[in-house]
């Protein structure tokens, strides 16, 4: 493209816009974020600089412990997301006819367009105690009273699954829909079993695809409120809600601050853990 | 093992009762939603006392159906008026983020595209309290310097339009991209040989080019910013959109009307996936 006069002023139309998006929204309230949470007391006080914020999350047991319940239900939700979502996806790319191809896939998606909390809602009728699984089983005599399914860490982690399969099953279905057939069919023809296939060929080719996907999975489920709090009742303890609680009930937007900190600086340490793990670039897996 | 391969009676059934399994984990929450919606009892649970309409259209005392109900039908409107200015600027951002990173060649461009890709690895919690504190700081800081008391930065219906398309733009910006790539840029060059001014010939070819997938990324866009909730939360006045409401009354407790409003938003949000995927058959 020649660089001359009306270029200029339409690479100017294209970059303005986007320098500020990026500044305004992104850059701008992170660095905020960052200089708030080392500002010291109550709020208001306009203390000077201190380290009070972050010590103060690892003198509290309940705050740090929080943190390493989340961080590694969060882990455990998004292995469970990607066995399930798995199959499916394998199912939808090469087994289902062409024809019910595009069906499954819009089928698929279409629960995932609804919002999040019309979701939960829909898992709370079904599970709570009055709910209508227990007037199910009470109706066909296989419980003597009704159960509350409600308000557990079990029922917290399917619930999580649930929310966010979704944001596995696409991009492992774009990564399988370019893997040639003909590798499974020479693997097949030379002898190699259904394990040999899964753990040779279709796990490192799909790597990317799971990579993605397991990203977006445990960020978003790092980073969910409605789901544990709906769900999880009043013994969730989810790092949000901290977050949350320091802002709202407590008006210490400063601890909020390091908080939030913490949590955005602690997870992209276990995304990089995970890309070093598995051997995996983050441009390649975000693309 | 795939489709071209023999494979036993019994791996086959096993998949695909593991798919209907699957189907069935996902749908059953959204059935007995719309389900009870229709149930004439005071609660959202079974018993079944008989179908009923006043869930919807019900004007009280005892019963009072969606279109009758100020409060959720007030948060409804507030965010549909969200969403609509989302879906326009970030459908806006994210076009020229996408013509910026497919077309131009620039400094530091691989550190500004990385840069536009964090939102999707920063969770909407973090995004809703720094957007809350910069511009409560900036505000402060207008206060006391200049005097003024300016409306845009306190908590209210811009400060969450800005939250959430700080977001979505990055969802819109790679969906056009994905598209922009295919795009065979010939035909641009063919267009301005004959004359066209490289405006003109965005505007009359390439745009035409990116239409499905810029009508798709503003349903996604819509659909993004109305289920909203996280990055909403600290930003809303006192005008609070839909998914905050809701949250308020599932939270405490109430009666069928949730589920006939659940009933609307899953038919909505039904009908605008299957024209998008319709839109999108057609013109591809």
């Amino acid at each position: 493209m020649h660089k001359g006069g009306s270029g200029r002023w339409i690479f100017l139309l294209f970059f303005m816009p986007v320098a500020l998006w990026l500044l305004l929204l992104l850059v701008l309230p992170h660095v905020e974020l960052l200089r708030m949470s080392f500002v010291s007391g109550e709020f208001g006080a306009g203390g000077g600089v201190t380290w009070d914020n972050y010590l103060g999350f690892f003198h509290e047991p309940i705050y740090w412990t929080t943190f390493l319940r989340t961080a590694i239900y969060s882990i455990a939700v998004t292995l469970i997301v990607l066995t399930v979502s798995l199959p499916i996806a394998f199912y939808a790319t090469k087994i289902a006819g062409a024809k019910a191809q595009g069906f499954l896939l819009v089928l698929l998606l279409l629960p995932f367009w609804v919002s999040e909390l019309v979701r939960v809602y829909g898992w709370m009728i079904i599970l709570r105690e009055s709910g209508v699984l227990s007037s199910f089983m009470l109706a066909l005599g296989l419980w003597k009273e009704p159960v509350e399914l409600l308000y557990n860490d079990a029922v917290m982690i399917m619930g999580l699954v649930y929310t966010t399969l979704l944001f596995m099953i696409v991009p492992v279905i774009s990564v399988l829909e370019s893997l040639d057939d003909s590798l499974i069919e020479a693997a097949y023809d030379l002898g190699a079993g259904k394990l040999a296939i899964w753990r040779r060929i279709i796990i490192p080719y799909a790597m990317p695809g799971i990579m993605s996907g397991s990203i977006v999975v445990f960020m978003i489920v790092f980073g969910s409120y409605l789901t544990p709090k709906l769900m999880g009742g009043k013994n969730s303890l989810w790092f949000t809600e901290q977050i949350y609680n320091q802002f709202i009930t407590y008006f210490n937007w400063n601890q909020g601050s390091a908080f939030g900190f913490l949590l955005l600086l602690l997870s992209s340490a276990i995304i990089w853990v995970a890309l070093k793990l598995t051997r995996q670039k983050l441009s390649d897996v975000l693309k | 093992m795939i489709r071209s391969l023999p494979s036993s009676g019994l791996y086959r059934w096993g998949f695909r009762s593991y798919v209907f399994c699957y189907f069935f984990f996902l749908f059953a929450p959204l059935l007995v939603t719309c389900l009870l919606a229709f149930n004439d009892s005071m609660f959202p649970s079974l018993p079944w006392k008989g179908f009923t309409w006043d869930w919807f259209f019900s004007e009280g005392p005892t019963k009072i159906g969606f279109f009758h109900d100020q409060k959720n039908l007030r948060s409804l409107w507030a965010s549909l008026k969200v969403a609509f200015s989302v879906t326009l600027l970030s459908t806006l951002l994210g076009t020229c983020a996408a013509f910026l990173f497919e077309q131009e060649e620039f400094r530091f461009k691989n550190a500004m595209y990385f840069l536009m890709l964090a939102p999707m690895v920063i969770p909407g919690v973090i995004l809703g309290i720094s957007i809350l504190m910069c511009t409560n700081t900036l505000g402060l800081f207008f206060e006391k310097t200049v005097g003024w008391d300016v409306e845009l930065l306190r908590p209210g219906y811009w400060l969450v339009v800005l939250g959430q398309v700080s977001f979505i733009s990055t969802f819109v910006a790679l969906v056009v991209i994905a598209r922009l790539r295919k795009f065979d840029r010939t035909l641009e060059e063919a267009a301005m040989n004959l004359g066209a001014g490289r405006m003109a010939a965005i505007w009359f070819v390439t745009l035409r080019y990116l239409r499905p997938a810029l009508i798709g990324s503003a349903a996604v866009a819509f659909l993004m910013s109305f289920e909203n909730f996280n990055t909403t939360l600290f930003l809303v006045g006192s005008e609070s959109t839909i998914p905050i409401t809701l949250y308020l009354q599932v939270r405490d407790g109430s009666t069928p009307v949730i589920n006939a409003i659940s009933f609307v938003l899953i038919l909505t949000s039904s009908v605008i996936a299957l024209a998008n995927v319709f839109i999108a058959r057609r013109e591809t």
